[in-house]
């Protein structure tokens, strides 16, 4: 990924997760312990302090990532925290490892295979840290459909841009997908049936990011 | 000797857990990583990890048994273990024991000079434990406690 645009989309996430504060609240409230929003704004406000304060935006592309999720993992506090946290982290390692990129982008378009690579490597993480999977009610069920759409317009040869808005709209159709599902992970799963009929803050949370990196990508 | 560590959403809630075994156990080291590195209720990876290395340091490389609390504090544990350097991670063995009475139980144990294996064992089984006794009468369904 370019890192330009890296940090761009960052400080755009931060923006976007601070106007989501009150939504994102009272999307946790509902099914939670309603914290959501008040976590996610804390960590990116310290990610963004750190872009502006320390040479963090200065690296190269896989340690602003390592960085942003050492950030998120020291701030945000609940699982979201060390979810992102070690999402972010591995997608940055994933870039200090050859794979398969340039398979699916093209060897010509070094962007947009590392950002496959990148983005492949943080939900693979996520799945793996929560023990989660698609359909459980969770981040997952944006950040699943996104990351295949995503690569799958890279695939087609499409730009980052159209590829970046192509996840945005699937991690927000995942988001509304959510509604009816039964929460099994985390403090929603408390709830049983009753966590039926709310969008999951982590869904609505991912896709946020997601719509925050199509429009970085589209001012670029 | 073991030295305890003890992760949680709450600093003040650790730190009185920490003063509960103090008196239990005066000797055993304890290091507490509770809350964000803002000081608000959550589990902090980076937190986490200071207080292994410093339990590590405390227990003069004899080892660290780890009790956690609910949630995210399992998420945040993970994360951190993978950081230690593999001989640290060799002496570190997290416990699903309950947080009070396991740290209580662990902790009496390691001021006896116990392994870290013993010690992580006898914190584990404060989760088969019951605490009402088998007769305890008000029980909303009726049934007896221990099963």
């Amino acid at each position: 990924m370019n890192e330009h645009l890296l940090v761009r989309w960052l400080r755009l996430a931060g923006a976007r997760v601070a106007a989501a504060r009150e939504l994102l609240t009272d999307l946790d409230a509902a099914i939670g312990d309603g914290d959501h929003g008040i976590n996610m704004d804390r960590g990116f406000r310290e990610l963004v302090r750190r872009l502006d304060e320390s040479h963090l935006a200065d690296g190269p592309p896989a340690s602003i990532l390592e960085g942003a999720g050492r950030a998120l993992l020291g701030t945000v506090g609940g699982a979201s925290g060390a979810l992102y946290g070690r999402g972010f982290q591995r997608a940055g390692a994933a870039l200090l490892v050859p794979g398969d990129g340039e398979a699916v982008a093209g060897a010509d378009r070094a962007r947009e295979a590392s950002a496959v690579i990148a983005f492949g490597a943080a939900v693979q993480a996520i799945a793996a840290l929560g023990r989660a999977a698609t359909g459980e009610k969770t981040m997952l069920d944006a950040l699943v459909p996104s990351c295949a759409a995503f690569e799958a317009a890279v695939g087609a040869r499409a730009t980052f841009e159209v590829a970046a808005r192509r996840a945005a709209e699937a991690a927000e159709a995942g988001a509304e997908a959510t509604i009816p599902l039964v929460a099994t992970k985390g403090r929603a799963s408390y709830l049983g049936e009753r966590s039926i009929g709310h969008r999951d803050p982590g869904a609505v949370s991912s896709a946020i990011l997601l719509r925050a990196l199509a429009d970085a990508a589209a001012e670029g | 000797m073991i030295a305890l560590a003890l992760v949680g959403h709450s600093g003040a809630l650790l730190d009185a857990l920490r003063a509960m075994v103090a008196q239990a156990a005066p000797a055993v080291p304890v290091l507490t990583a509770g809350g964000t590195s803002t000081g608000n209720l959550g589990t902090s990876s980076p937190g986490i990890v200071a207080a292994l290395q410093a339990a590590l340091r405390a227990s003069q490389g004899d080892g660290v048994v780890v009790l956690f609390d609910l949630g995210s504090a399992v998420l945040a544990l993970e994360v951190a273990l993978e950081e230690l350097e593999p001989v640290d991670r060799a002496r570190v063995a997290v416990s699903d024991g309950p947080l009070v009475e396991g740290a209580v139980r662990a902790a009496v144990e390691a001021a006896g000079g116990a392994s870290l294996a013993q010690v992580c064992a006898v914190a584990d089984r404060e989760r088969a434990t019951a605490k009402l006794p088998p007769d305890w009468p008000d029980r909303p369904d009726g049934r007896a406690v221990a099963e």
